[in-house]
């Protein structure tokens, strides 16, 4: 595609934005459009549920560039507006509200949305989400008045509120309806390990618990009843049971979807003039498989594959994903993804608060759990990237070098 | 306010008054100093704020905690003794007159 073309960015979040200055700095000197729902600057989220919630934290500045640098790179930013369809014969994007932007290519960064548990409408305030910064303002003023937090989803957002909660001197009952916590990201041994320090930092965390409804004295919340006719007692309630990646504009453009728009391994949709990128998109993943991923990483990782291969050098998205979270105290960083395994294995002490949980299948290292152990999570992240193979051994005899193992080149 | 000045490679200077308690990593983005990604947010969990400090104020700033000595390892232009992560260098009176040179790349 030429350098000159225009190109139209639908989301303005992480991935749009890092496909907008990575066009740019990659020399593209076509028009760029970032069409972006909210009204604020691109911001970033990551902080959202950690340091921006934190008792007697500063004004945080969220966004990555001030107004200026917008205008100065000519990155044209339309806030606060939706796109309500895809014209692709025309190659335009259709405006909520009126008006329409003309494009040469197509960049689908929409994100997701939290996935509902009630009807929104018939809620009473006290029962909130948290996935812009608005909500997460709002969450922040009701934790200073808040005396009992319920969260309900037991993810990393949900446990990240939660140490929040902590700070700030209260009790937080999480409850999920998986029988462990960060089931979905993790292997037994760290939802484990997280579980017990919630637990001392003064979480209640109830597995296999679901919510029925919300209950309310008058119109004020009163609280939930689980499933099971418990009810507990509360005057906050956070929803954070996942999301759903907005691919509706792509399935009604035609576009093949399925949890997210499919793209191949260079991200192009079934229309080779329309990309998607970031947690809308299902790609094909590091074991073959499709796959859709929440984080930062990947989201700015396959924005600026994408603008290389837009501005003439085509690129294979397959950068190791990484994850990370913080809670009650400790930092848990995540290399690669367990989508299945058969074993997983422990190098240093789970009792100590310092491990490696090494997750394999059929002996290869699919992925590693590191908590407060940033050394082996950056030979982890070496050795998944090159694939090379170290014997189950090695990896947790805590004597074996495994920081110089990660560096010898594979054969 | 303290004052930072950030080196680019190519010799260009930029210096900026900075409040108290925010980084040096943060004033570059509020500011539109280039050269500064900082993906991760100020987590030290990315190298991509990576900077090369040098001179007497140096000593000033608190040392290297282990995090971000291990993703100093993965920064992508080469780690000098000097290297630290932007992020992680907070402003203070103490450090007025700070300078911090940019590398080539951060990815």
């Amino acid at each position: 595609m030429s350098t000159t073309a225009s190109i139209v960015i639908v989301g303005a979040g992480q991935a749009g934005f890092t496909a907008a200055t990575s066009l740019r700095d990659a020399g593209h000197v076509g028009p760029i459009t970032v069409v972006g729902d909210e009204v604020h600057l691109p911001y970033q989220r990551p902080p959202l549920s950690k340091a921006f919630l934190k008792p007697g934290s500063p004004p945080f500045e969220l966004a990555f560039r001030p107004e200026e640098f917008f205008a100065h790179h000519q990155i044209d930013l339309r806030l606060g507006e939706r796109v309500s369809g895809i014209d692709r014969h025309r190659k335009a994007v259709e405006i909520a509200g009126g008006g329409s932007i003309r494009y040469d290519h197509l960049i689908l960064a929409t994100g997701t949305r939290e996935r509902e548990l009630f009807d929104r409408a018939s809620l009473p305030t006290g029962v909130v989400t948290l996935r812009t910064a608005d909500d997460a303002e709002q969450l922040r003023d009701r934790l200073i008045e808040s005396e009992r937090t319920v969260i309900v989803g037991g993810g990393f957002i949900g446990l990240e509120v939660a140490s929040a909660v902590y700070q700030r001197g209260h009790s937080a009952i999480v409850l999920e309806a998986a029988p462990r916590i960060m089931s979905r990201v993790v292997s037994p041994v760290t939802s484990d390990y997280f579980q017990q320090i919630h637990r001392s930092a003064g979480g209640i965390i109830m597995t296999e618990t679901l919510v029925g409804r919300v209950t309310t004295d008058g119109d004020r919340l009163s609280g939930v009843i689980t499933s099971e006719g418990h009810s507990i007692a509360a005057d906050l309630v956070l929803i954070c049971i996942g999301v759903v990646p907005n691919d509706e504009l792509a399935h009604e453009a035609g576009l093949a979807v399925g949890n997210g728009v499919i793209v191949n391994d260079r991200l192009t949709t079934t229309d080779p003039a329309i990309s998607a990128i970031g947690d809308c998109a299902r790609f094909p993943g590091p074991h073959g498989v499709l796959m859709r991923l929440e984080s930062v990483q990947n989201a700015a990782d396959q924005a600026r594959a994408l603008a290389q291969s837009l501005v003439g050098t085509p690129t294979t998205y397959d950068d190791l994903p990484w994850f990370w979270t913080e809670q009650a105290g400790s930092k848990l960083q995540i290399a690669g993804v367990a989508d299945s395994y058969d074993d997983v294995v422990v190098r240093g002490t789970v009792e100590s608060g310092s491990y490696s949980a090494f997750v394999l299948r059929s002996g290869e290292l699919m992925a590693c759990e590191s908590v407060n152990r940033p050394r082996d999570h950056v030979a982890a992240r070496r050795l998944l990237a090159s694939g090379l193979h170290m014997a189950t051994s090695d990896l947790i005899d805590e004597t074996f070098d495994l920081k110089s193992a990660s560096r010898t080149p594979a054969a | 306010m303290p004052k930072v000045t950030y080196v680019q490679p190519d010799g260009r200077e930029d210096t900026l008054d900075v409040t108290t308690g925010t980084s040096v990593m943060m004033a570059a983005l509020s500011n539109s100093v280039p050269g500064i990604l900082a993906e991760c947010g100020g987590q030290a969990m990315c190298a991509t704020c990576h900077v090369y400090v040098a001179g007497e104020l140096a000593t000033q700033i608190p040392p290297v905690a282990e995090d971000e000595d291990e993703m100093l390892e993965e920064a992508a232009s080469e780690r000098r003794p000097t290297s630290r992560l932007s992020c992680q260098i907070l402003m203070t009176d103490t450090l007025d007159g700070l300078v911090v040179q940019l590398p080539d790349q951060q990815i």
